[in-house]
């Protein structure tokens, strides 16, 4: 493995933790500020692929394709918090999880019905096409280093939007009690719809920018929604600093662990039982992350007790 | 006149009872189980597609379709309740292997008919094959071998070899190598599901590999192309050709120009009944078939051809005339091996533009007459 090969996996891995934080961002403010577990967060991500495939189908134009995805999530976002969500806050998580759970199947063959059951084309502008040389002779995708930057950019904004404004004061207020604000007189309904907007319109980004390096397809929102949980439980369920800190490890964790384990079991094995116990432990990789993080602060890396 | 035309039909119906009693020609009960929801759906839904385009019209066919949703246990309790409430005949469908596991063995210990339009796992074509278990598609070697083949012949000399970590894609890998007499430089199997190859495609740069051969069945390989396409990366690219199919290649678009990969048919093959079969399919439905959709299509004239020779409640006569595979497959030549499993050619694809649609050309042969490694196990 050379120097240039591990620096190239590194930012492979930062990428897919970049777009992870992007879901989990979502995930852990809906959960920290309503107590909610939204396992439809994935349909919003998926939401976003499809929307942006359709408008660059119309319109040839990708910076359109994400206006449309983030509006698009956002708004499907505003709708079933106010159809749904709403009447679910009160609930216990069981019945959180079954109504949500009803939602991805909802979206899911709502979306065939609209777009049929094959793949919908998405690609990446042909300006983005290519690679560029980075310092160091390191030949890498620029649509990937844009995809790190504009995560990098959405992550500070959103750290911003808590620290300094007045809907992240009540964000943050919502989080430690949810009664007093409402008290206060903050339209806490208000603030819900909003904070779940906000997280949707970050899924659908998230799921435009990535579908037109993968597959625009049904059902494409769901393993990366169990990754976005994986990430939450490590930084710490409600913490946007957990999220972005969990989402990194996890994606820095998931890509080397692929590279680097065959290698190390190639060390003292014959190369093709390496391959094979390697590619096994490299898929368990991120939850032995997790439960390692588990056992030393049970409340994630950021999490209150 | 009308007298003629009573008597007319009265003869007709004469003679339909006739050919009954003689123990030919009666109704025959299909169960399709096949995918029809969540993300492996458009393989199932061409299965479906192309066997109805073959049974239109024809009253013989009673077939009951449904969703298997790619979950095995949901596969079995259809093909039970098929079985002893719609009291079928034959089942056909399945896409996947490990469902066809979970379904055949009972199917056909039941004594009822399997025709398999997709999936064809190694055990059910060696010591698990059947007499009443056909396969009208492939043994899940069959387009590895031969490119393993059509690489020896071709130049090819350095590989990497890139699949999901389960069965089939371990499976393929194995059959590529079984042939391929070149070298593997590099051999990476991936989570079933990997959405995000930059790592292996690093990977693959860095070696020096002159051609990547890999298996990533729907979404995977849309992935994998689109992104191998953004790397810059000049190597070969081959493949069995499901990862190329008439499904996908609008998602990957230009990205897949230039693949090869190999097939047992394309639309382009110059077969008698291929053109007309093509045409049909696109104006019934209004797209270009996939290989499954002739896979489905082959697998109803089968069993159309099956019937017009006996009665499907003679079960040993019933085999015999499928065995005999008297039919026009839109393959071209088409015959079985004594396990059942096909005796075919398979083709070398090149992806083309054929005007703005991206689809398959054959550009060769890769193997003659193929039939699989485990038929030798196979005592019926």
């Amino acid at each position: 493995m050379t120097p240039i090969l591990l620096i190239e996996q590194v930012l492979n891995g930062l990428q897919s933790g970049i777009m992870l934080f992007l879901m989990a961002a979502g995930l852990t403010l809906i959960f920290g500020v309503m107590g909610l577990i939204n396992l439809a967060h994935g349909s919003l991500y998926m939401i976003g692929a499809f929307a942006a495939a359709a408008v660059a189908g119309w319109t040839g134009s990708f910076t359109l394709a994400l206006a449309a995805a983030l509006a698009a999530a956002a708004l499907a976002g505003c709708i079933i918090e106010m159809v749904v969500i709403r009447r679910l806050y009160d609930r216990d998580h069981l019945d959180q999880v079954l109504a949500t759970f009803a939602l991805i199947l909802i979206f899911s063959e709502g979306t065939r019905w609209l777009f049929g059951s094959f793949p919908l084309y998405l690609d990446v502008p042909a300006a983005l096409s290519g690679p560029v040389r980075l310092p160091g002779g390191i030949l890498y995708p620029s649509y990937r280093l844009l995809i790190i930057v504009i995560g990098l950019l959405i992550a500070f904004g959103l750290f911003q939007l808590i620290a300094r404004t007045r809907i992240g004061i009540q964000i943050r207020a919502g989080e430690s009690d949810r009664e007093m604000i409402g008290a206060l007189g903050v339209d806490i309904s208000r603030l819900y719809t909003i904070v779940f907007a906000l997280g949707a319109a970050l899924a659908g980004l998230a799921g435009a920018l990535v579908g037109a390096i993968q597959s625009v397809q049904v059902g494409m929102g769901e393993p990366v929604l169990i990754l976005a949980f994986v990430v939450i439980v490590i930084g710490g369920i409600g913490s946007i600093k957990g999220a972005l800190v969990g989402a990194l490890l996890v994606g820095l964790t998931d890509t080397l662990g692929g590279v680097l384990l065959p290698l190390l079991f190639g060390l003292f094995m014959d190369p093709s039982s390496a391959t094979t116990i390697g590619s096994a432990l490299a898929s368990m990789s991120i939850y032995i992350l997790m439960a390692l993080v588990l056992l030393f602060r049970p409340t994630g890396l950021y999490g209150r007790a | 006149m009308k007298i003629k035309s009573l008597v007319a039909a009265a003869c007709m119906a004469l003679a339909g009872t006739a050919a009954l009693a003689d123990g030919h020609g009666g109704k025959v009960k299909v169960g399709m189980i096949t995918t029809l929801s969540g993300g492996g759906a458009g393989l199932g839904i061409d299965v479906r597609d192309g066997f109805l385009l073959a049974a239109k019209g024809n009253d013989m066919l009673d077939i009951v379709v449904e969703d298997d949703q790619q979950k095995p246990d949901i596969a079995v309790q259809l093909a039970d309740k098929m079985i002893q409430s719609e009291k079928v005949d034959v089942l056909t469908g399945i896409i996947w292997s490990n469902l066809a596991m979970a379904v055949v063995p009972s199917v056909t210990a039941q004594g009822k008919f399997y025709l398999s339009p997709n999936a064809g796992p190694s055990a059910l074509a060696g010591k698990g094959c059947s007499p009443l278990y056909f396969n009208v598609a492939w043994q899940n070697d069959a387009f590895y071998e031969a490119g393993g083949l059509w690489a020896n012949e071709n130049g090819i000399g350095k590989v990497f070899l890139m699949a999901p970590n389960y069965p089939a894609g371990i499976d393929g890998m194995t059959g590529f190598k079984r042939t391929f007499e070149g070298e593997v430089v590099g051999e990476v199997y991936t989570k079933l599901g990997q959405t995000d190859y930059a790592a292996e495609i690093a990977q693959i740069r860095a070696s020096d590999a002159d051609t990547v051969y890999f298996f990533l069945p729907g979404g995977m390989g849309i992935s994998f192309m689109k992104q191998w396409a953004g790397s810059g990366v000049e190597k070969n690219v081959m493949g069995p050709a499901f990862s190329f199919d008439q499904g996908i290649l609008g998602a990957i678009g230009d990205a897949a120009l230039g693949v090869k990969n190999t097939a047992h048919w394309s639309k382009d093959l110059d077969v008698p009944g291929n053109a007309d079969f093509v045409k049909a399919f696109q104006d019934e439905y209004g797209r270009l078939p996939s290989l499954y959709a002739a896979q489905g299509y082959d697998t109803a004239l089968l069993l159309i051809s099956a019937m017009g020779k006996a009665d499907v409640k003679d079960t040993a006569a019933f085999q015999a005339a499928l065995e005999e595979a008297d039919f026009q497959s839109v393959r071209g030549k088409f015959s079985f091996a004594a396990n059942h499993h096909p005796i075919q050619d398979i083709y070398m694809r090149e992806v083309v533009k054929e005007g703005d649609v991206v689809t398959n050309q054959i550009i060769g042969v890769a193997a003659t007459d193929h039939t699989d490694v485990y038929g030798a196990d196979c005592k019926m």
